[in-house]
């Protein structure tokens, strides 16, 4: 494959994802001038786990291991976390006050005690000096994860150089607007992150990408840049605003014409992505010492009085927000964390904010209504003519139905994005996400009970041979005419096996 | 406050239905029917009035039969579109009860017992036409000439009364009305040695195709290229049909053109035009991969000039679909493009 984009400093042309469609944007809803404070609610609720979407059928990952117990009293960015396991991150206390566990055990409750007090870490105000290691570790100390949706813990991306750091600032779901919003208020600390993000890489190249129907964002980012002395470092390129834009594979085949490989990930091309907001984590952890205990969530949707972006505490209940945002405007039929495209309706608007929390979106009936009934697939291709993964869709789908797995895997179902475009331009109004979901949740069944067919087959062989050998140390027989007649048809089994 | 949690993303739903695709693709026949009715009268109307009555009829009989709910079924609009392309294959005095029995087979053969919407492997309009083709090969060719070049041309009231009597009003004869369609005088000339340029000489011939034929294909072709526009459709089928008759017939027809048809009569002649952009682009049972539809389309234009030149019919539009159809599979399996990410297209398994 040509490194055609690396070649020249990214912006000179962009390049084409395939598929994408074009959306109703819905962002003016909640833009203003102002990321607003939400304030302190009576209680915050912080699941161990921050990262809200669980697959079907995937069993709820590992949590980590407490630092606190029920009844102690917690600074404000104490940690609460003792150790993390897998991707999960450290989680800070955003208000001082008392622990309680929740009911479930897989959060904590944690009531405000009003005064809010507690000690940052050290800030480090001379981080351009420091080791790479150095800030890293302060990035996972601060609990800093993607703050896009993805929740990974940003220290794993930054363990290898990369060329190429890209921040992204294409939030290309309609609604969504906290990204945006941040670049409009607060983007020095944003730019400053990503210096510090390009230092730890190493990076040749910082790239902020932002979408064409972000109209003054561009002028205040470079003018920020500008202000930091930093054009020849940074960049901001304006990409065209296409439904899934601002997904990882899709922005970087936009600036560099390059496909992230299958089953791979951007760093195997030599470069890092991470979203505005985890650059400004970023920053707050390095330079202030702050951990990772808000972040801004845009509140919005036709079924919000009056929409807007707030800076919660995690842990805040959605209704919390809703009545900071004016409460509800009329009968909601959804309430979504993220977008309309891909987010997660929640049954219950006592949900609180966490890591991932990017949008709370009210839809109304008039938004969610089927335009027209249910009816067999009737190939006609539009799926496939959006889909940014380039597959069949309609394929994937009947094979899913007819339960055929090696077809499903031979047509890449496991390079869904679930991004939802095929499913928003299907005439026949089939909910092939949905579909996509379950494909993916038997295959890794299947998956798994391959390797434990294989685990136990192992174990069953190294048994066998065991006893062979036992066998042979014994005094030789006549049966062992028998085993050394029947040991090679045995052999030629396993292989075709 | 709860709420419902239904399905998974997206949470808005689709601004398109299978009724809407199915309107547009009407709405793209009208010009060439209204061209069709130009030149050779109403007749043909009465013959979508029959199919549309028929289709609706057989359809709500075997959604009954099948435990299928009526309203979505029904007014998905599938059923009058097989219907019309159906009667569009037609000779216009074609009796009724010819029309019902192709109708019968397309609706309740084709489509219900293969599954139903979504599921036919064949194209029920082609499987409509090629029973009539077959089992009434003698009505199957009345094709009306011309209005202007008719010995006797026939009132609507006389077109109803042959559809739904079979009888022509005396002393008018059949031979009076009825003319051999283009590709049938080709046909019978070249076995007798007649040049295409004398065979050509007959009023019948207008500039490309028949007289009148050439007219209602390029109204065809115009409610085609909208659909292409608005992405109702692919270019790819359509196109790889055409191109392949054109690239076939032209170094054939340079090395002889007294015995070998000019490539553009070949496109303007029969179901072609119709056919490539409104039944080769038929997606439930077509091809599915941009590649495959290219396939499909090279494979029905070739098996069309072959049906026409060593074939039994002198049009074999419907055949080469019907063939095709059932290639789709294989061509499916070795078509499946590359996925992103993925260094190169998945190896054919067969």
């Amino acid at each position: 494959m040509s490194r055609k984009g690396l070649e020249q400093p990214l912006g000179r042309r962009l390049w084409h994802f395939p598929g994408g469609i074009k959306l109703r944007h819905w962002k003016k809803l909640s833009i203003s001038d102002a990321i607003e404070d939400a304030g302190m609610p009576e209680v915050l609720t912080l699941p161990l786990d921050q990262r809200q979407r669980v697959l079907p059928g995937s069993q709820p990952g590992p949590l980590p291991e407490l630092a606190v117990t029920p009844g102690q009293r917690v600074a404000r960015y104490q940690r609460l976390t003792a150790s993390t396991p897998g991707s999960t991150a450290h989680l800070h206390a955003p208000t001082s006050g008392t622990i309680e566990f929740a009911p479930n055990e897989r959060a904590l409750r944690l009531v405000p005690d009003g005064r809010h007090e507690g000690t940052p870490l050290p800030p480090m105000p001379d981080w351009p000096a420091a080791a790479a290691e150095t800030l890293r570790e302060r990035i996972y100390e601060a609990g800093v994860v993607g703050l896009g949706g993805a929740l990974f813990p940003t220290r794993g991306k930054l363990t290898q150089p990369a060329r190429i750091l890209i921040i992204n600032g294409a939030e290309c779901e309609p609604y969504i607007s906290c990204d945006e919003m941040l670049m409009r208020c607060e983007p020095e600390p944003l730019l400053k992150g990503a210096l510090i993000l390009g230092q730890i890489l190493g990076a040749e190249q910082i790239v902020v990408a932002i979408e064409d129907q972000m109209g003054k964002v561009l002028q205040i980012l470079a003018g920020a840049v500008a202000a930091l002395d930093a054009e020849s470092r940074i960049s901001v390129i304006k990409v065209p605003t296409i439904y899934p834009e601002g997904g990882e594979n899709q922005l970087i085949q936009v600036l560099t014409g390059l496909e992230v490989p299958s089953g791979g990930l951007p760093i195997d091309i030599g470069i890092v992505m991470q979203n505005v907001a985890t650059a400004a984590a970023c920053y707050d952890a390095v330079a202030k010492g702050l951990p990772l205990v808000s972040r801004v969530v845009s509140v919005t949707g036709r079924g919000i009085r009056s929409p807007g972006n707030f800076r919660a505490l995690l842990g805040t209940p959605f209704a919390f927000l809703i009545d900071r945002a004016g409460g509800y405007r009329q009968p909601v039929s959804r309430l979504l964390v993220g977008g309309p495209m891909m987010g997660q309706a929640v049954a219950d608007d006592a949900v609180p904010t966490t890591k991932a929390t990017n949008c709370v979106l009210a839809l109304t009936e008039a938004d969610t209504k089927a335009r027209a009934p249910e009816l067999p697939c009737i190939r006609c291709g539009e799926c496939q003519r959006v889909c940014p993964a380039q597959l069949l869709p309609q394929q994937l789908l009947w094979h899913i139905q007819d339960e055929n797995w090696p077809a499903v895997r031979q047509h890449h179902l496991a390079d869904c994005i679930e991004c939802g475009c095929c499913a928003y331009v299907c005439p026949s109004q089939i909910p092939l996400v949905d579909y996509y979901r379950q494909g993916k949740a038997q295959l890794r069944d299947i998956h798994d009970r391959d390797q434990e067919a294989a685990r136990s087959q192992a174990r069953h062989q190294t048994r066998d041979e065991k006893q062979a050998a036992q066998d042979d140390a014994a005094t030789r027989n006549p049966s062992d005419a028998v085993a050394d007649a029947v040991a090679p048809a045995r052999t030629k089994r396993q292989h075709h096996d | 406050m709860k709420f419902e949690v239904p399905a998974a993303a997206p949470h808005v739903p689709a601004p398109v239905s299978v009724q809407g695709v199915m309107f547009k693709v009407l709405l793209a026949l009208v010009p060439g029917v209204a061209a069709y009715v130009f030149f050779f009268g109403p007749a043909i109307l009465v013959q979508i009035a029959v199919a549309t009555a028929c289709a609706s009829g057989f359809e709500a009989l075997m959604l009954k039969a099948r435990g299928q709910p009526l309203k979505p079924f029904l007014s998905d609009l599938s059923a009058p579109v097989t219907a019309v392309l159906f009667s569009l294959c037609l000779p216009p005095l074609l009796p009724w009860w010819a029309t019902v029995t192709g109708m019968a087979f397309a609706i309740v053969v084709a489509k219900h017992l293969y599954g139903g919407l979504g599921f036919n492997v064949f194209n029920p309009a082609m499987v409509g036409y090629a029973v009539v083709l077959v089992a009434f090969p003698l009505e199957a060719t009345l094709w009306l000439a011309p209005a202007e070049l008719a010995a006797e041309s026939l009132s609507f009231g006389a077109q109803l009364k042959a559809i739904l009597s079979g009888a022509l009003p005396p002393p008018v004869t059949w031979d009076a009305v009825t003319q051999a369609t283009p590709l049938d005088m080709i046909r019978t000339g070249s076995t007798q040695d007649i040049m295409i340029s004398e065979i050509r000489e007959s009023s019948l011939f207008g500039d490309f195709g028949g007289y009148g034929w050439e007219w209602i294909a390029n109204f065809y072709a115009l409610g085609g290229l909208w659909l292409i526009y608005k992405r109702v459709m692919s270019w790819h089928a359509p196109v790889a049909v055409i191109a392949t008759v054109v690239l076939l017939t032209f170094p054939v027809w340079l090395t002889d053109p007294d015995t070998h048809p000019f490539p553009l009569q070949h496109v303007f002649s029969g179901g072609l035009v119709l056919g490539a952009f409104f039944v080769a682009t038929d997606p439930v049972s077509g091809a599915t991969s941009p590649r495959g539809r290219l396939l499909f389309g090279i494979g029905v234009g070739l098996l069309t000039l072959v049906i026409r030149r060593w074939g039994g019919y002198p049009d074999g539009f419907a055949f080469a679909i019907l063939l095709m159809n059932m290639a789709v599979p294989l061509i499916d399996r070795v078509t499946i493009p590359r996925a992103f990410g993925h260094a190169r297209r998945e190896p054919p398994e067969l």
